[in-house]
């Protein structure tokens, strides 16, 4: 007893830290090793386990639904990481020329990504570009037949992408505080030597924010693997599936069918994936990420 | 030497002459990148805005004119859109009610995420005990832990701790209390390192316990970063679609997300103004806590980028 007491005198900080490890404990340990466990079987919602079962994750590889859900949210995201990160990037080295009314700008580029996560932009998406939306009805008027946005299988998938890309506003919040950061005397030293803007940004900004730019480049490439509200919302996966995400045929599979055990391989098989690329971009690190000090990271 | 120097400038009256012709060069140069950076920043401005600007314009007009010109005024301007949204489709369930919903989970759940974060933060950050190590290596690992694993068998637990369709929206809160948030703790560590320890030492010798020299000294401290906290969980929570689409099955109980989502499954095709002026009137508390705390969103969001 009282060296239990005494364990718990000399270790207060573990008392800080105990709602948190229950939580770990509950709310992601437990159910990320019970969804391995029960990805190699056939649990349905109601009919629970009958046998264990190597099929499910044969089937992401095998069956064209599957096949298809990994092709597209492989081609979503890379699609969507490098857009936004060159828009987010480029807008923010615009703003961080001491221009008048960049508060102004700044809000009304980050206002979109702060309000972007809701139902009602992607309802606004959809009154946009829908069949009988804004935009189709404009183009109609001038006589200019445009493409059918949501349910045209080739722009549909490109018009959830822009809906993300459209919220480039954080990433360029997040880089318009580092650039903030690169000293002003390295640009006056090459403006001397004679460089110019697009060498200034390629030789100088880029390679001191590497860090920012490496951060950003995971944090998005995470999110665009998981997206699912806006292919759920707005076209249902559809047309002819193509713009059934991964997380949303993970939901389909678990949600509307009840195969669970399909559903978590899938995930399993996604997560996987997803560190695999946060794997890549950790290692690549050493050849493109300048660190200014030894220990950051 | 004199050579060289007269070929270029003889006098002092024409190094002047030179220097401010150059500086009127530079001048224009300047002029000229700041009018392309203002056309490039009203160009991309206008397509990052007009949608928002369109949809606030179409609120107001009918549904003849709503997708008929880009115009986002209206020509014959209505509230017929705002009226139609205050009736509800059947059930007892509205726009003013699934918003008192949201809110009635939302709001707990920004208070316990604050406090079970500033808890574990202040634990990780200015402690020292068995198992520090492993456990901080866990919590990092969670921020590369996606949610989309999580999802299915998280679902399976709550179903069996009776937490799917709880009235008290138990699956969303709860876990809360628990810290599950891990960015927000990560985002805290970061500002707890700029703090320096002289105060809680100062603290110390007063004789504060631990607890009491987090309630004195570093919450006010860190009452930026655990606004910041608090707005973007606030944001977060009420835009959470699939949460509440898994774990609210009751019609009465859904939240605004799931009411617009309905509203815009039943009303699209041809009552657009009605489901424009839904979502707009749900993102209102959004829009309005949004420029009351401009400035702490984002020193937030840059802390964990810019820091980390």
């Amino acid at each position: 007893m009282t060296k239990t007491r005494k364990f718990l005198k000399n270790n207060i900080g573990f008392w800080f830290i105990l709602l948190w490890l229950i939580g770990f404990c509950v709310f992601k340990a437990y159910p990320f090793l019970s969804s391995l466990y029960y990805s190699f079987t056939d649990y349905n919602l109601f009919k629970g386990i009958t046998r264990f079962t190597l099929d499910n994750y044969k089937n992401v590889f095998v069956n064209p639904p599957e096949r298809q859900a990994l092709f597209i949210t492989f081609k979503y995201a890379f699609m969507t990481v490098p857009l936004k990160l060159v828009a987010a990037l480029f807008i923010a080295y615009i703003l961080n020329f001491k221009l008048k009314g960049v508060n102004f700008f700044r809000t009304a580029y980050y206002i979109p990504s702060i309000l972007g996560g809701s139902v009602a932009i992607s309802v606004l998406w959809k009154a946009l570009f829908n069949d009988d939306g804004l935009i189709r009805t404009a183009f109609g008027k001038i006589g200019i037949e445009a493409p059918h946005f949501f349910t045209d299988a080739s722009w549909a998938l490109f018009m959830i992408c822009l809906l993300r890309v459209w919220q480039f506003g954080s990433a360029m919040v997040i880089f318009l505080a580092a650039l903030k950061g690169v000293p002003e005397d390295l640009y006056e030293a090459a403006e001397l030597d004679g460089a110019g803007k697009w060498t200034q940004f390629f030789h100088i900004t880029v390679p001191l924010i590497t860090p920012v730019i490496f951060y950003n480049l995971v944090t998005q490439l995470v999110q665009a693997f998981q997206e699912f509200n806006g292919p759920y919302i707005i076209t249902k996966g559809g047309p002819l599936g193509g713009t059934t995400l991964m997380s949303l045929l993970i939901y389909n599979n678990a949600f509307t069918s009840y195969n669970m055990g399909k559903a978590c391989a899938q995930a399993w098989v996604l997560f996987i994936i997803l560190m695999i690329f946060t794997a890549i971009a950790f290692w690549s690190q050493k050849h493109w990420v300048f660190y200014q000090d030894d220990e950051g990271r | 030497m004199a050579k060289v120097n007269a070929s270029v400038a003889e006098t002092p009256e024409e190094i002047k002459r030179i220097s401010e012709q150059q500086h009127r060069i530079l001048v224009r140069n300047q002029r000229i990148s700041a009018t392309i950076r203002y056309i490039v920043l009203i160009v991309v401005g206008f397509f990052m805005v007009y949608p928002l600007i369109w949809m606030v314009g179409a609120t107001f007009k009918t549904n003849n004119e709503i997708f008929t010109t880009l115009n986002p005024i209206p020509m014959h301007p209505t509230t017929k859109g705002y009226v139609d949204a205050m009736k509800s489709y059947g059930g007892n369930i509205n726009i003013w009610r699934s918003m008192l919903n949201t809110y009635s989970y939302v709001i707990p759940e920004v208070i316990l995420t604050v406090i079970s974060s500033t808890l574990t933060a202040y634990g990780f950050a200015r402690f020292k005990f068995k198992g520090h190590d492993i456990f901080f290596t866990l919590m990092m690992a969670m921020l590369f832990l996606p949610q989309v694993v999580l999802n299915v068998p998280q679902y399976l637990l709550y179903n069996k701790f009776g937490w799917v369709d709880s009235p008290l929206y138990l699956a969303l809160i709860v876990p809360a209390a628990f810290a599950t948030e891990t960015y927000f703790i990560f985002m805290l560590i970061q500002f707890l390192r700029n703090i320096p320890k002289d105060m809680e030492e100062a603290a110390a010798i007063d004789g504060c316990n631990a607890m009491q020299t987090l309630l004195k000294i570093i919450v006010p401290m860190l009452m930026p970063a655990i606004v910041s906290c608090a707005l973007f969980k606030f944001m977060w929570g009420s835009n959470n679609f699939l949460g509440p689409l898994l774990y609210v099955k009751t019609p009465a109980k859904y939240p605004a997300t799931i009411f617009v989502k309905l509203s815009m499954d039943s009303d699209s095709g041809f009552n657009w103004n009605r489901v424009l002026a839904t979502s707009l009137i749900s993102i209102i508390p959004n829009i309005c806590v949004f420029f009351a705390a401009q400035n702490q969103f984002v020193d937030g969001i840059s802390a964990g980028g810019v820091k980390g």
